[in-house]
C-alpha cells in the first residue's frame, strides 16, 4: 500500500466517523465539533488529489466561517441537550437496512466500474490558476448565477428574520 | 488554453433571466422609497412581461459554450413560466393587501424563482441546471414561509426546506457519479458515454430521485400536501405550476439527450406514473380541505405527465412519427395544467378570506348563488382537471393517452383511465357542493364579498385560455409538435 492510500483511508475513515458522530451526538455543540472533523478530513482528501485551492476554501469557508457561525448560533440560543423522540417503527425497521443497502449498492457500483475517475488523475485542472480561468470564461454563466443565488439567500434571511412591522 | 469570452449572442440568449433577475434587484432597491403596493405590483409585472417578451430577440442555438440551449423547447417553457409568474403576481396583489404582507420582497422572490426556472428550462449542462434548481428552490422555501405569523406557513417552509435539501443532495450525488463515469457534466457529452455502465445508471437513478421530489412524484410526494396547504395561496399556485413545469422540462431534456436514461428510466417512469396517479387520486378523495385536495390532485397530474414520459421510450423506436407526439403531449399538458392550477388556487385564495380560514368544502357551499362568476370559473377549472371536452385538460389527457396507446402501453393507459374516473368523484363533488348545497349557518363577513378586481382578471384570463386551448389545441400543438423542438428555431 502506498503512503497516499494509507493517508486516504485514515482521512476517509475519520470523515465517516465524524459524520456518524454528528448524527448520534445529542448535544448540539458536540455535533458541531464532529462536523469540523468532517470538514477538515474532506480538506485533507482534496489536498491529496492535488486540489489545493478547493482544500484551502474548504478550511477557510467551512472549517472557519461557517463553523464559527454554527457555534455562535448554538451559544446564542443556549441550545441544550436534544430531546429524543422515539423513532417511528418504520424508520428503525426499514430505514436503517434500506440506507445500508443503498450505501452497499453505490459502493458495489463504484468498486466494479472499470472507468478511471478523470478529475482525480489530472492535477492540472485543479490548480488555482486553471480553475479561475475556467470560472471566468467557460463557466461564467453559472458563476454569475451563483451570485444571484446568494442574493436570494440573503433576501430570505432578512425576510424571515426581520422584526414584525406594525 | 485561450480563455473563452462570452459573445453578445450568448447574452441575448439569457436575456429573460437577466431581465427577471434585474427587475428583482430593482424591486429590492425601490422597497425603502416606494410604499405604494400597486406601483410595486406594476413594476414586477412589467419586469415579468419584458423578460418573457425578450425571448423574441434570442437567436436559436447553444450559448455560453454549450451550457445552455435556446430552442423551441426552452422558448415554450419561458413563455409558460413568464405567464405563470405574471398571473401569480397579479393575483398576489390583493392577497398581500389583505394579509398585510410586504410586497417588494415577495415579488422579488417570485422573479428570482422564475429566473431559476428559466435556467432549468434551457440548461444543457448539469451544474448550470443545479444552480437554476437551487435558485428556484431556495426562493420557494422562503415564499412558503412568507406569512410569518402563521404556524402553518412556517411549518410549510421548514418541511419544504429540509426535505427539499435532502432531495437536492440526491440530485447532486447523481451528478457527481455521472461526472465520475463520463468526465463531463454536459448533456451532449454524457450522451456519448457507454450506456451500459452501472455507475452511470446509478447516477441517473439518483438524479431521477432528486427531480422526482421536485415534481411531487410518489413515493417522493410526502411533502406536497403540507407545503401546499401552509404556503400563502398565490405561492401555492406558483408551486403547482412553475417549478413543476420547469423540473419536468429538465427531466425531459436529460431523458431525450442521454440514451442511457431513455432505456434505463423506462420502468422507473412506468412505476412512478402508476404509483403517483393512485397516491394522488386516492389521497384527494378523503380531503375536506379544498387547498389540500388540489395539492393531492397536483400529485395525480404529475402521474399523468409521467405516463407520457414512459411512452417516449417506445415512440423513439417508431420510424414513422418518432417521439415527437409524446414530447408535444407533455408540453401541451403542462401548459393547460399550469393555467388551470393558477386559476383554481386564485379562487381558493380569495374565498379563504383573511388568514386563510375558510378553505373547507363547506365554505364553498352555495358559492353558485353567492358568487356566480367564481363558481362558474371554478367549475371550468375542475372540469379541465377532470379532462372534459372543450377544456385544455381534455386535449392534454387525450394526447398523453394517445401516446401511451401508440407505444402499446395498454396497461398504463387503462390505469390512467381508471384514475381519471376516481378523479371525477372529488372534482365533481366540489361542483355539486358549490351549486346544490346551501351554506350552513351564518356567512362569515369576510367571505361574503366577491373576487377582487385583480383576482377576477387572473381568473378570467385562466378561464379564457383553458377554453381556448380546449377549442383550438392545434395553435399550440403547431408550435410544440415539431421535429425541431430541440433545434434552433
Amino acid at each position: 500500500m502506498s503512503a497516499v492510500l494509507v493517508i486516504f483511508f485514515i482521512l476517509a475513515g475519520l470523515a465517516v466517523f465524524g459524520a456518524v458522530a454528528l448524527i448520534v451526538q445529542s448535544h448540539p455543540i458536540h455535533s458541531a465539533l464532529s462536523l469540523i472533523l468532517v470538514m477538515l478530513c474532506l480538506a485533507g482528501l482534496y489536498l491529496l488529489m492535488g486540489a489545493e485551492f478547493v482544500a484551502a476554501v474548504q478550511i477557510i469557508v467551512y472549517g472557519g466561517a461557517v463553523m464559527v457561525l454554527f457555534v455562535f448560533v448554538i451559544m446564542l440560543l443556549n441550545a441544550g441537550e436534544e430531546e429524543r423522540t422515539n423513532f417511528s417503527k418504520l424508520a428503525s425497521f426499514a430505514g436503517v437496512p434500506l440506507a445500508l443497502a443503498l450505501a452497499g449498492l453505490i459502493a458495489a457500483a463504484i468498486a466494479r466500474s472499470t472507468v478511471h475517475m478523470p478529475a482525480a488523475t489530472t492535477g492540472e485542472l485543479t490548480s488555482t490558476r486553471e480553475l479561475s480561468k475556467l470560472l471566468f470564461s467557460q463557466f461564467v454563466y453559472p458563476f454569475e448565477l451563483t451570485s444571484f443565488l446568494i442574493l436570494v439567500a440573503i433576501l430570505g434571511a432578512i425576510v424571515l428574520a426581520q422584526r414584525e412591522r406594525h | 488554453m485561450v480563455p473563452q469570452v462570452p459573445q453578445s449572442a450568448d447574452i441575448v440568449r439569457v436575456l429573460p433571466e437577466i431581465l427577471w433577475c434585474g427587475f428583482g434587484v430593482l424591486l429590492m432597491l425601490f422597497q425603502p422609497y416606494q410604499k405604494n403596493r400597486q406601483a410595486l405590483t406594476l413594476l414586477a409585472m412589467l419586469g415579468t412581461a419584458l423578460g418573457t417578451l425578450s425571448t423574441f430577440f434570442g437567436k436559436g442555438g447553444s450559448g455560453f459554450f454549450g451550457l445552455i440551449q435556446f430552442d423551441t423547447f426552452s422558448l415554450f417553457f419561458h413563455w409558460l413560466l413568464g405567464l405563470v409568474a405574471f398571473l401569480v403576481i397579479l393575483a398576489a396583489d390583493s392577497y398581500l393587501e389583505r394579509e398585510n404582507l410586504d410586497p417588494a420582497e415577495f415579488y422579488a422572490l417570485i422573479l428570482f424563482a422564475t429566473a431559476g426556472m428559466g435556467v432549468l428550462a434551457s440548461a444543457q449542462e448539469l451544474l448550470t441546471a443545479f444552480i437554476g434548481l437551487e435558485m428556484s428552490s431556495i426562493s420557494s422555501y422562503i415564499l412558503a414561509g412568507y406569512r410569518r405569523d402563521s404556524v402553518k406557513s412556517s411549518e410549510s417552509a421548514v418541511k419544504y426546506f429540509l426535505l427539499g435539501s435532502f432531495a437536492t443532495a440526491f440530485f447532486l450525488y447523481g451528478i457527481a457519479l455521472v461526472y465520475g463515469v463520463t468526465g463531463s457534466t454536459n448533456l451532449a457529452e454524457i450522451a456519448n458515454a457507454d450506456p451500459t455502465s452501472n455507475l452511470l445508471r446509478l447516477g441517473l437513478a439518483l438524479m431521477l430521485v432528486g427531480l422526482g421530489f421536485k415534481v411531487a412524484a410518489a413515493p417522493f410526494q410526502i411533502w406536497t400536501p403540507d407545503v401546499y396547504e401552509g404556503a400563502p395561496t398565490p405561492v401555492t399556485a406558483l408551486f403547482a405550476a412553475g417549478p413543476k413545469a420547469a423540473t419536468f422540462a429538465l427531466l425531459l431534456r436529460i431523458f431525450t439527450t442521454i440514451h442511457a436514461a431513455t432505456d434505463f428510466w423506462f420502468w422507473a417512469f412506468w412505476i412512478l406514473a402508476v404509483v403517483t396517479m393512485f397516491v394522488g387520486n386516492l389521497g384527494a378523495i378523503v380531503q375536506t380541505n379544498v387547498k389540500r385536495m388540489l395539492a393531492y390532485s397536483s400529485i395525480a397530474h404529475a402521474g399523468y405527465t409521467l405516463v407520457a414520459f414512459a411512452a417516449v421510450t417506445f415512440l423513439k423506436g417508431d420510424p414513422e412519427n418518432g417521439p415527437w407526439p409524446a414530447y408535444a403531449a407533455i408540453l401541451f399538458y403542462l401548459l393547460g395544467y399550469a393555467l388551470v392550477k393558477v386559476g383554481a388556487f386564485t379562487i381558493v385564495s380569495e374565498i379563504g378570506g383573511t388568514g386563510e380560514r375558510h378553505l373547507t368544502l363547506d365554505d364553498f357551499a352555495g358559492l353558485g348563488t353567492r358568487q356566480p362568476f367564481a363558481a362558474a370559473a371554478m367549475s371550468v377549472f375542475l372540469l379541465s382537471l377532470l379532462g372534459l371536452p372543450i377544456t385544455a385538460g381534455f386535449f392534454g389527457k387525450f394526447y398523453v393517452f394517445k401516446a401511451a396507446i401508440n407505444s402499446k402501453l395498454i396497461w398504463l393507459a387503462v390505469l390512467m383511465a381508471v384514475n381519471s374516473v376516481i378523479g371525477a368523484y372529488y372534482y365533481l363533488r366540489v361542483i355539486v357542493v358549490m351549486y346544490m348545497r346551501e351554506h350552513k349557518g351564518e356567512l362569515p363577513a369576510d367571505i361574503a364579498g366577491s373576487l377582487s378586481p385583480t383576482a377576477s382578471m387572473v381568473v378570467a384570463v385562466a378561464v379564457a385560455a383553458t377554453i381556448y386551448l380546449g377549442l383550438f389545441p392545434n395553435h399550440i400543438l403547431g408550435i410544440v409538435l415539431s421535429q425541431n423542438l430541440f433545434a434552433s428555431r
